[in-house]
């Protein structure tokens, strides 16, 4: 009997935790939307909220509550992962906008200075909060690198002292444009091609003195444009990509060469 | 009543489950990186602390000591605790699934947590009545829940500061995690000042 008692009970105690488990699962499951689950596995799962969702599982959720809403809103997933969701729940694909970053700045080391030697914590937001850049021009790339940091993607890279995009890893989500401290970073539509690479607000006497790229606002451009599309706002010239049909009649003209054309993107 | 008080408080202070006894350090590094997880899992614990004192407390003192089977202490706790937290989780995962997302892994961890087993031992090992185990456990959630919160501040001023390469990661947050136990330290012998033992 004293091996029995002792036995007994734990076997007593563990049979009953046992049936009460399985009886609570039984009653207290919680359902798991299949389309739901199957629309996250085609996801890629970079959480990166380009799509306007918390992250991947926030939008398949959303997707498989309504399907109307767009299937192409992924970035990241580019047209591949749209033509997958279509084929999943059955819609139309209107093909991907695919985008990418753009980096309105062109101040290389050759191009511009330093205005001090800065020696404290080596990232672009806190140069920025204490002594609004470490450039003389106020507006001009910081180059620590916060954009290099966010990229899960490895398409944002520091050269020569300015963030530059590799346009084929660049899959357009936006993190670098998020945590720039300048807003040198803006996402576009991967078709565009002309960039405008400076965002300088001074006028254009003192920026010729300071960066010997940088935009004076002569506005050739704008005369240059045959559709409209480029102005000069804040002393720098700014492009509609809606208008912009990547002519490049804008860079030709330039004095200072700051409108670049990016080469076309080679297929995937 | 004093009684009660004095137990309550030598749980949250003096005798505080992280740091002064060194108990459930795993879920206090783990989850203490943000506020409202810490906070999350801080009430989780006192929950899961609470009823598994109030259910293994009878067992013990009715089946065990009936039986004079208190060798079997260890195992009927684990297995009860185990379940429990189970349990809780199920209900959890119907009811407020954002919670249960935010804790993550934590939260099956708590089956085996030291803290937890801990305050069940020790509640029987201390001779407390029912009552002043349900205060003692209540009283190390508590405890635990403001080492946690205060820990998961001193982490965000730590995140957002420029360390050596050697110090980054645990290892500041352990040096961290040692000078607010340091401090929790010197809690000791306050009680008896309060209550003028």
């Amino acid at each position: 009997m004293q091996f029995v008692i002792p036995v007994g009970i734990v076997i007593g105690i563990g049979l009953l935790s046992g049936i009460i488990l399985t009886v609570a699962a039984k009653f207290m499951a919680v359902e798991v939307d299949q389309r739901a689950a199957d629309i996250a596995a085609i996801l890629p799962g970079a959480n990166c909220g380009s799509c306007g969702y918390a992250g991947c599982a926030d939008y398949a959720k959303a997707l498989a509550e309504d399907p109307s809403l767009p299937i192409n809103a992924c970035p990241p997933g580019g047209n591949a992962v749209a033509l997958a969701l279509s084929e999943l729940m059955g819609v139309e694909f209107a093909g991907a906008q695919a985008k990418v970053a753009i980096v309105k700045c062109s101040g290389t080391r050759e191009k511009t200075s330093y205005s001090m030697d800065y020696q404290g914590y080596q990232n672009c937001t806190a140069n920025k909060l204490f002594y609004r850049g470490r450039g003389t021009c106020e507006k001009a790339c910081l180059g620590f690198g916060d954009c290099v940091n966010v990229c899960d993607y490895g398409a944002i890279y520091i050269e020569n002292g300015i963030a530059v995009v590799n346009r084929n890893k660049c899959v357009g989500c936006g993190a670098c444009a998020k945590v720039c401290p300048n807003k040198l970073i803006e996402i576009v539509p991967d078709k565009m091609r002309v960039v405008v690479g400076c965002s300088s607000i001074d006028k254009g006497s003192v920026t010729k003195d300071i960066c010997s790229i940088g935009c004076i606002a002569c506005k050739l451009c704008e005369k240059a444009c045959k559709f409209d599309s480029i102005h000069v706002i804040d002393n720098h010239a700014v492009i509609d990509y809606t208008k912009c049909t990547n002519c490049a009649l804008c860079a030709k003209v330039c004095p200072t060469g700051v409108i670049h054309v990016h080469p076309k993107k080679k297929a995937k | 009543m004093t009684e009660l008080a004095i137990i309550m408080m030598g749980a949250v202070l003096t005798n505080n489950f992280v740091l002064v006894k060194f108990l459930g350090i795993c879920p206090f590094l783990g989850v203490s990186k943000k506020l409202d997880s810490a906070m999350g899992m801080s009430l989780a614990v006192i929950f899961v602390m609470v009823l598994a004192t109030a259910v293994t407390y009878p067992i013990y003192m009715g089946l065990l000591v009936g039986y004079g089977i208190e060798y079997l202490q260890t195992i009927v706790f684990i297995l009860v605790i185990a379940a429990l937290v189970q349990l809780v989780e199920i209900a959890m995962k119907k009811h407020l699934p954002a919670l249960h997302k935010g804790l993550g892994v934590y939260l099956p961890l708590i089956t085996t947590n030291c803290a937890v087993l801990g305050v069940c031992i020790l509640n029987i090992d201390e001779s407390y009545t029912y009552i002043q185990s349900l205060i003692n456990s209540f009283g190390a959630g508590v405890g635990f829940m403001l080492a946690m919160v205060m820990f998961a501040g001193v982490r965000q001023r730590i995140e957002n500061n420029d360390f050596p390469i050697a110090f980054k990661g645990v290892p500041s947050i352990l040096i961290a995690a040692a000078i607010v136990s340091l401090s929790f330290m010197g809690f000791a012998g306050v009680i008896d000042g309060i209550f003028g033992l």
